[in-house]
Formats: C-alpha cells, structure tokens, sequence
C-alpha cells in the first residue's frame, strides 16, 4: 500500500507562534492514524493544513501524490468531520448530508438514492425530514460523518469527533467508526488528546507534543516501547525515574537513581548516559526485603480501591509518589509500613534522557 | 408542593408596588397621549381653527383623496428605496466589523455609532451645504473645471434617499452586525470543506443564517423612514413630501390638528401592521427592542 498524504518539512508559524516543527509524516491508503498529543501540541492544526483552513508557512503536503498548497478547501478531495460538529442549522438532515453531492452537481435522483443509503449505513434511517437542532449529540455526530463520507474522500479527517459525547457513547462511536473505516477502507486521519480512545481505534499513533512527532507506531509499541518520557508518561500511567548508567552487561543495564539502584534492559546505550526509567504500575513488584540489583525503598502511603485492581502508593525518601498494580483480594501491607521495590528488568522501559534539566539536577546530587 | 420561605417572602410584597410605577408611566406616557390623538382624529375644527369635540369621519375622508394617495405611495418608494440601499452598503460593511479580528474591529464599530452622538438634524443640514449649488462638491467640479453650471443636487427624490441612508444606516448595520457575528465559522469552514465554491457558501450558509438581521434591520429602518420628515424638508426642499411632512404640516403651519391626528392614527396602523407583518414571518421581537 502506498502513501495517501506526504507531509514534508512542514512548519506553521502564527506570529511568535511556533506551533508546528518540522514535520513530516507519511500516512498509508487505508488505514486509522491518529494524531495524539494535549491541547497546543500542532494536532489539529497539522489536521487543518491537510484539509486547506490553514496554510503551512513551509514545507509541502501531498495528498494522492499531488501537491496540494495551491488548492482551496473546496478543491480538494479531502473531507472533515469538525469537533463542533458544524451542522448547516436551517437545513434538514437530509439537506445536510446532500450538500457535499449537491456542490458536485450530482443528479437529484442519485443523490437522493446515496443520502438514503448513508444515512442507513449510519442508522439514521427515517430521520431526513428532521433539524440538527431536534438531534441528540450522538446522532448529530452521524450526521457529521455521513455529510463528510458521502463524499467519498480518499481521505477522512476527523478533529476530536467525539469529544462532546458523553463516555458511553463515546465508546460505542469508538467502535462503530472503526466498523466504519473497515467497511468503506478510507484513510482517516484522526486527531485526538484521549489516549485511551487513540489505543483503541488506530492503526497507528502519532504522539504529538510541542509541534514535533515523539512516535509514530502501533498502539502496541508506543504503550509497551515508548520512546521519549512525554510518550512514556502520556500514554497510560507510569511510573518514571531519572538516573544515570552506573553499570553494562551486554544489554543488562544498573541504573544510578537518586535514591538507589535498578536494574533494566536495553541496547544503543552508553555508559554514564543519562537516562529515564519508566516501570508501568502492573510491572511494579515490591517484597518486604532487599531483591537482588534494587536497592529502592519506599513506604506504603495509601490504597485507591478501582474495581478490579488496588492501586498502592508509596512514597520515596526523596518525596516522590509511586504507584504499584495489585489485583484486589491480594495481602497488602500496612500503611506506613516499609517496603522494598523492585521489577523484572525486561518490564522497565529505558528512554534516552533528552531534558538538560534532568542533567543539571543530577549534577547535584551524588551518585550512589 | 412546598413553598420555600424565599417564595413566600417574595410574595408579601404587594402586586401594586412592584408593577405600579412601570404602570403608571405607561398610563401616562404611552396610553393617554395615543387616546387623546385617537379622539381628536375624530373632531372637527371651527372657522377659527380651534379644536371643536364635534364627531365626524370628515378628516378620514380627506385621507382617501387622491393628492394624498400620491404621498403615500411616495413614502412608500422612499422607504423602500432607502431600506435596499442600506441593505446593499450596510451588509458588505456589517460583515467586514464582524468578521475582523483585530483592533480595527471597534475602530469600525465606532464609526457606525460615533454619528448617533450628533443631532441627525445638524448633520442633515451638513449634507445641505455639502450638495448645494455653493457647496463643496458644485465648487470642486468648478473649479476643475468638469462642470461649467453648478450641478442641482438637491431637491430630487434621490437626495431625500441619500439622506435616509445616511441617517438610517446604522440602524441596518447593528443587527446585521449581530446576526453575522453569531454565525459560526466552522460552518463556513465545513461549507467550503463539502465543496462550495465561495459564491455558493455565501448563499448558501451566510445569506440564510443571517436574513434574520436582513430582516429586522428592514424593519428598523422602513418604519423610522416613514417619520423622518426633516429630511426630507431639508434634502427635499418640499419636492418629495412624506407621509411625515404632511403630519408636521397640519400641527404647524397648516393649524388643523384633527386632519394631523387622523394621519398619525394612518402611520401608527401601518406601523403596527409592518410589526404585526414581521412577527408573523417569524422575526425576532427582541432585535427590534421590544
């Protein structure tokens, strides 16, 4: 499968703005990316310069192989599902899903058998004489999509299409706009700040924070082998430690940390490096006596009872919190009592520091 | 239902306190002087011009005579003339402050209200001396020799309109200001997105989603259009006589002011009906003030 959308050293620039770095992406026929990152990070712009509403102060963007920076929005064979939804309010459902062909100058009888056929596929079935104003949210949201897909663009951008629906409907959009995808094999480019969301439905993710892209992977290998600690600490929860390489086996690595020592697995490394340490909180194991390699202790502050699982929180001598996974009906130690952490070395993830205030810290404070 | 003790508070306060004042003035400032010209509409005056509480349909009659059928429909033109036109220079005007972003936005809006701080009869004068045959305009094509004779400016149908307009205009400008300032850009953005050419985005979303300021600005304007008869006394100059104008000059010069009052109660029923009319298809009573 070849690349749809080509995006080349793009910047974007707004005054002393610069909100989008550099970036380059290549976004493959066919499948679900996600644009992930908190609010500010270049997400939805980068999604705005793909669909024409902004232009890149450089860099070049390529839709089917054409460039495409010369065309209006209203040339290009892209389609946007907007956050606000952006339904026409004096026109009907029908009215709405029907413009994009009516633009096209599609024959009435055509457009009439499409409509009906999409608003099916979107199970909205007997509703094309009603207002935007008398729909739901959840229902508006169909609408949205069905306007944008009836179309038929090669590519469909989506911008936090599903941020204003409440989280059981969210999920079950989630789902029914995968099926969605699947069915009709349209690349969507999907942006989102919810990681969860980003998980569940990509193909791939495209951590976005600062105006560059931290990784662009699968689900899998940005929850399992985040690259960078804002990757690490943005996608579900983890626990991170900063620390120097005090000691190399082959690709078994001793870690220096302000508090003690740890143990993890990794290559590409140096010795002395600095180096962040991020341990998921279902990895963290504790014992009430030193393991061997792991010389970290911490006291038992608190439990957080989520259904399932226990959450515990320790405190380290330095202050810091840690979070620990334990499934519910487990012996757990008392509060305020000891405990000793440690962690299979091939669970921790080993992220090259690249923060010059980890570095400054660290110069202050003595290696154990 | 329980009732609070907040509610029952509130209810011990007299009915009579709390709408009487508003009551009163409505009584005194609204009601009687509309009873009062109602009654004299229908009163006959003496050989002396007095007021004389003597019933009689004489001054409605003289209403229906073609002279003043002629002025009616002429009012009817100018207004509708200075209602396009505020439509046509108002709506571009009224898109441009609504859609700027920056500091120039309130400089804009200023310019729209700065005017109402200046009586609209001095302005109107202004505009008198700026078009005669003396004036600014008849002087510069003089001496530039484009003309050789001063141009007649005044005086005509149009300068009355020309007059209208300007001192209408604002009253077009700031609901049309509200109703573009409300529509939503992204509906644009989705327009052009579903691919609308410009033009089509226009017609399509922009035009419809703020006829409702189309709407009343008409109103605002066509209604105030029928009163002003200064304007069209000075800019006129007597050629171009409004509904207004013959109002004016029963109470005045014409010192018959059963024949004023019955015209009046003509202004006001057309009035109400324009309201009546604009309620009906659907406009928004609150954009209009009331």
């Amino acid at each position: 499968m070849g690349n749809i959308v080509e995006i080349e050293g793009v910047n974007k620039i707004y005054g002393k703005n610069h909100v989008v770095k550099d970036l380059t992406l290549a976004v493959e026929e066919g499948e679900f990316l996600t644009l992930l990152g908190s609010s500010g990070c270049g997400k939805t712009t980068t999604l705005r310069m793909i669909a024409g509403f902004e232009e890149p102060t450089s860099g070049s963007i390529k839709v089917e192989g054409e460039p495409i920076e010369e065309k209006e929005p209203f040339e290009r064979n892209v389609n946007t599902v907007f956050q606000s939804y952006a339904l026409f309010p004096h026109m009907t459902i029908f009215d709405n899903i029907a413009y994009g062909l009516k633009m096209k100058k599609v024959p009435k009888s055509e457009i009439r058998e499409r409509v009906l056929e999409m608003m099916e596929l979107v199970q909205l079935g007997g509703f094309e004489k009603r207002y935007p104003s008398q729909l739901s949210g959840g229902q508006k949201q169909r609408v949205a999509i069905a306007r944008a897909l009836i179309n038929r663009p090669r590519v469909l951008l989506l911008d936090e299409p599903l941020g204003a629906l409440d989280l059981k409907l969210r999920k079950q959009m989630q789902l029914e706009l995968k099926r969605l995808q699947k069915k009709l094999n349209i690349t969507f480019i999907y942006v989102t700040h919810d990681q969860e969301e980003a998980l569940t439905m990509s193909d791939r993710i495209a951590v976005m924070h600062d105006g560059i892209i931290d990784q662009l992977d699968t689900p899998k290998e940005i929850y399992e082998h985040p690259k960078t600690k804002f990757v690490a600490t943005f996608i579900g929860e983890t626990n991170t430690f900063d620390g120097c390489i005090s000691d190399m086996q082959g690709n078994h690595i001793t870690v220096s940390l302000e508090n003690g020592i740890v143990q993890g697995i990794g290559t590409d490394f140096k010795s002395q490096e600095y180096l962040t340490v991020s341990v998921r909180p279902e990895k963290m194991r504790y014992a009430d006596s030193p393991v061997d390699g792991f010389t970290l202790t911490a006291t038992v502050k608190d439990y957080v009872y989520v259904g399932s699982v226990i959450k515990c929180i320790a405190l380290l001598p330095n202050g810091n919190e840690v979070k620990i996974e334990r499934l519910a009906g487990e012996e757990l130690p008392k509060i305020g009592s000891p405990i000793f952490i440690y962690w299979n070395p091939e669970d921790a993830v080993l992220i090259h520091s690249h923060d010059y205030l980890v570095f400054q810290t660290m110069e202050q404070v003595p290696l154990v | 239902m329980k009732k609070s003790k907040h509610e029952i508070k509130a209810n011990t306060i007299p009915a009579f306190i709390m709408v009487g004042p508003v009551t009163l003035c409505m009584v005194l400032l609204v009601a009687i002087p509309l009873i009062y010209v109602a009654v004299m509409s229908f009163c006959s005056i003496d050989d002396y011009y007095n007021v004389v509480f003597k019933f009689t349909f004489a001054n409605y009659e003289r209403l229906v005579s073609l002279d003043y059928l002629k002025i009616y429909a002429r009012s009817l033109v100018i207004a509708l003339m200075t209602t396009v036109m505020c439509i046509i220079i108002g709506y571009p005007f009224a898109y441009i402050i609504a859609r700027t972003k920056s500091r120039r936005k309130k400089l804009l809006y200023m310019l729209v209200i700065i005017p109402f701080w200046t009586n609209s009869l001095i302005r109107i004068y202004g505009w008198r001396t700026f078009l005669g045959t003396n004036g600014w305009i008849n002087n510069l094509l003089q001496s530039l020799h484009i003309v050789n004779e001063p141009v007649d400016f005044l005086f005509h149908q149009g300068t009355t309109v020309l007059g209208m307009v300007y001192c209408l205009i604002p009253f077009m400008i700031l609901p049309l200001y509200t109703a573009i300032e409300k529509l939503d850009g992204s509906l644009l953005e989705a327009s052009s997105d579903l691919g609308a050419k410009p033009a089509a985005t226009f017609f399509k979303i922009i035009f419809p989603l703020t006829s409702s300021g189309i709407f009343s600005g008409s109103i605002m304007v066509f209604i105030p259009c029928l009163g002003y008869f200064f304007v069209s006394d000075i800019l006129g100059g007597g050629n171009t006589d409004m509904i207004g104008n013959l109002i004016e000059r029963q109470f005045q010069s014409g010192n018959n002011w059963p024949l004023g009052a019955a015209l009046s109660i003509i202004l006001i029923v057309v009035t109400l009906l324009l309201v009546k009319l604009y309620q009906k298809l659907g406009g928004d009573m609150e954009s209009l003030g009331v």
